[in-house]
């Protein structure tokens, strides 16, 4: 679950073009959106991408985002539950 | 007093205004369910049929040497100097084209054409309309997302007013491409059914292809189609997002409150943005109500074309116009039940009614909005 | 009668203000690693110009460069500035990039955060959100900067809705890009790092021009 955690910080950061971020700044607990990484909502679509391109996931209702991006940890639970790799 | 005047427009509905004007009193809808060539998904989109169009198009030149949007904008703007009989070459003339992404089709690697690639460049689009008709006057192109269209239209009235011309031929079109589409459609922007201005049911887009031309002009001999005048127009920025719109409606109520309206009673309508997203026919129903403009009823045009982007601010001017000299207010199609907070009232059904004036607003990327208002003499 | 208050300028790995250099770069380096030491150059702290594509990063530094050291944005009243811009290539290198994410039909990801750059008046939009400017907006395509186009248009506004404006050039194609921004006003009032010169086409076309 650590391995996935941090292989999603690097992922987030790079597709997110969060320059400015270091892994070691992101609380997995924190929220995404809002405070903590203050992501909006075409972060949100492009992680909807990030998904399908590294984990191959489709999340066919962009709504359930909500609860799948809250944070870190409740992406890799989501990763887990339903990745294929 | 700068007039409305001469227009065309070619979409899926026809390639004439009157002809659009008529399918659109008959509820004719230019969107429908369409397999494009290069996406097996099936996607809503008002498309205008290249066979019908090279046709057409032959009568003036080789359809094989121009791009979709050439072909039709040419058509368009042909029209529009013949029925108004004026030069192009006047250097009082100029023509202003609207669009978001031109001719973004030859960005395709898999394309094979006789046209050169090099047309991906807006001016050097612009430029093949510039040689067709002789236009003395470099062409300005304006590209400012789908508030392009009204604007371009606010402009030309601005560069009037200035003495700069005393003609201007505002151009607007946009094409359906796969970078459109898969664009939107990575914004989870699109509906798979005919849109639903304002409805409560309402998920998004449908994107339509479409150019439309209007002459806007200082000689009053000109007027004569609709005895109009462009009284106003605004554009402003919700500084707020760069895709979605200020959920206050800030950029278009700052933009509705320069209009300066002291009384709604001869205002017919409100031709919405409407786009049937959820997020911008809300703000544009709130910005309408912070602006004390509820008592106007409000339609979309988008439920009969679909987001026709850098055409749509021309398209839905020039269909406004005709109804305000029918004097018949235009049903806002795809609408059924309310599913927007601000006290908007949206035209249900075509009806005769007596009136002197009408608002178009339009909002898009980057924060933009504008507002104009007509008026007839 | 208007005024340029002041202005900058960005070509060659380079930045002008006011007619100074005030930053250089290797000019072997890339437009993308040049604008992002421009960015430190100038002590920018704003986390979304690294999310901007390269020419929103361009235009918005060639702003901030302009207003660094510069009273125009607390002096004027954002809702009466408008923001004018134009180029020759719209977004095309974004477009092109956008493109290539649709390309492969095998590795078919199209990319939300490359398709809301594809658009040129975003930089206009990153622009106002950055300093709450909420007036005009307008973006011109032509082929080559046009300063009766921007001066005419720009005199256009300040007679009507607007005090003050920003406008210029920001140009992005393949390798070679470009950047000049004007701050321009109606009111004449001198601070000691503004240039005020009148806003006409021949004083925009020598500035331009200027090496």
């Amino acid at each position: 679950m650590e391995v996935l955690i941090e292989k999603l910080k690097r992922q987030v950061i790079e597709q997110l073009n969060l320059v400015e971020v270091k892994p070691e700044d992101i609380n997995p607990d924190s929220p995404l959106f809002g405070e903590g990484l203050g992501l909006d909502s075409i972060d949100a679509l492009e992680l909807i991408v990030l998904l399908e391109k590294h984990y191959g996931i489709k999340i066919e209702d962009p709504k359930d985002g909500k609860t799948i991006f809250q944070s870190l940890t409740t992406l890799a639970e989501y990763i887990k539950a339903n990745g294929k790799s | 007093m700068v007039f409305a005047s001469h227009n065309n427009i070619i979409s899926g509905l026809g390639f004439s205004t009157e002809e659009n004007y008529q399918a659109v009193l008959n509820s004719k809808l230019a969107v429908k369910k369409t397999t494009l060539p290069f996406s097996k998904e099936e996607f809503c989109l008002a498309t205008i049929d290249q066979t019908l169009l090279n046709n057409r198009f032959s009568n003036i030149d080789d359809p094989k040497h121009f791009t979709k949007l050439e072909q039709l904008s040419i058509l368009s703007i042909n029209e529009v100097i013949t029925n108004s009989g004026i030069n192009p070459s006047d250097e009082k003339t100029v023509l202003i084209y609207s669009t978001t992404k031109g001719n973004i089709d030859l960005l395709e690697k898999e394309k094979t054409s006789n046209i050169d690639k090099k047309r991906a460049y807006l001016f050097e689009f612009a430029n093949v309309l510039k040689s067709h008709f002789n236009f003395k006057n470099n062409p300005i192109v304006l590209s400012n997302a789908c508030i392009s269209g009204i604007l371009a239209i606010i402009i030309a009235k601005r560069f009037i007013e200035k003495g700069t011309y005393n003609h201007v031929i505002v151009c607007g079109g946009d094409i359906i491409s796969e970078f459109t589409l898969s664009g939107f459609k990575s914004f989870n922007a699109l509906s798979n059914e005919a849109c639903r201005p304002f409805d409560k049911a309402r998920v998004g887009i449908n994107l339509g292809e479409a150019v439309s031309s209007i002459l806007i002009t200082n000689h009053k001999s000109l007027s004569k189609p609709y005895e109009t005048q462009i009284i106003s127009g605004f554009s402003a920025n919700d500084a707020n997002h760069i895709s979605g719109p200020s959920r206050t409606g800030d950029g278009l109520l700052q933009c509705l409150n320069q209009l300066n309206i002291t009384s709604t009673n001869h205002i017919g309508f409100i031709s919405a943005h409407g786009t049937a997203t959820v997020f911008n026919d809300e703000m544009e129903s709130v910005a309408i109500e912070r602006a004390h403009l509820t008592d106007i009823p409000v339609n979309s045009l988008k439920g009969y074309y679909g987001h026709t982007l850098g055409a749509a601010g021309v398209l839905e001017t020039i269909l406004s116009l005709e109804s305000l000299k029918n004097q018949t207010l235009i049903s806002s199609a795809g609408f059924k039940n309310k599913g927007v907070t601000g006290k908007i009232s949206v035209i249900e059904q075509f009806e005769k009614k007596s009136f002197q004036s009408f608002i178009k607003t339009a909002a898009g990327f980057g924060g933009c909005n504008a507002a104009a208002f007509f008026s007839k003499i | 009668m208007n005024y340029i208050n002041s202005y900058a300028h960005i070509k060659n790995n380079s930045v002008y203000v006011n007619g100074e250099q005030v930053f250089t770069y290797d000019k072997n380096a890339t437009v993308n690693t040049f604008l992002s030491e421009a960015y430190h150059a100038i002590n920018l702290v704003y986390p979304k110009f690294h999310k901007m594509d390269t020419l929103c990063k361009l235009g918005l530094l060639c702003a901030e460069f302009a207003l660094q050291n510069n009273h125009f944005i607390n002096e004027h009243h954002l809702q009466k500035t408008a923001i004018i811009l134009s180029n020759s290539s719209s977004s095309l290198e974004t477009d092109k990039l956008y493109q290539h994410s649709i390309s492969d039909k095998n590795n078919y990801f199209p990319s939300p955060t490359i398709f809301v750059y594809t658009l040129p008046n975003i930089i206009i939009g990153e622009l106002a959100i950055k300093h709450k400017i909420t007036g005009e907006n307008a973006f011109f395509i032509t082929e080559k900067f046009d300063a009766n186009l921007l001066v005419d248009y720009c005199e256009t506004i300040l007679n009507h809705n607007a005090t003050s404006a920003i406008c210029g050039w920001v140009e992005l194609n393949e390798n070679s890009y470009e950047a000049i921004i004007f701050l321009v006003e109606k009111k004449y009032h001198p601070d000691k790092n503004s240039i005020f010169k009148p806003l006409n086409q021949q004083i925009v076309t020598q500035i331009y021009n200027q090496t």
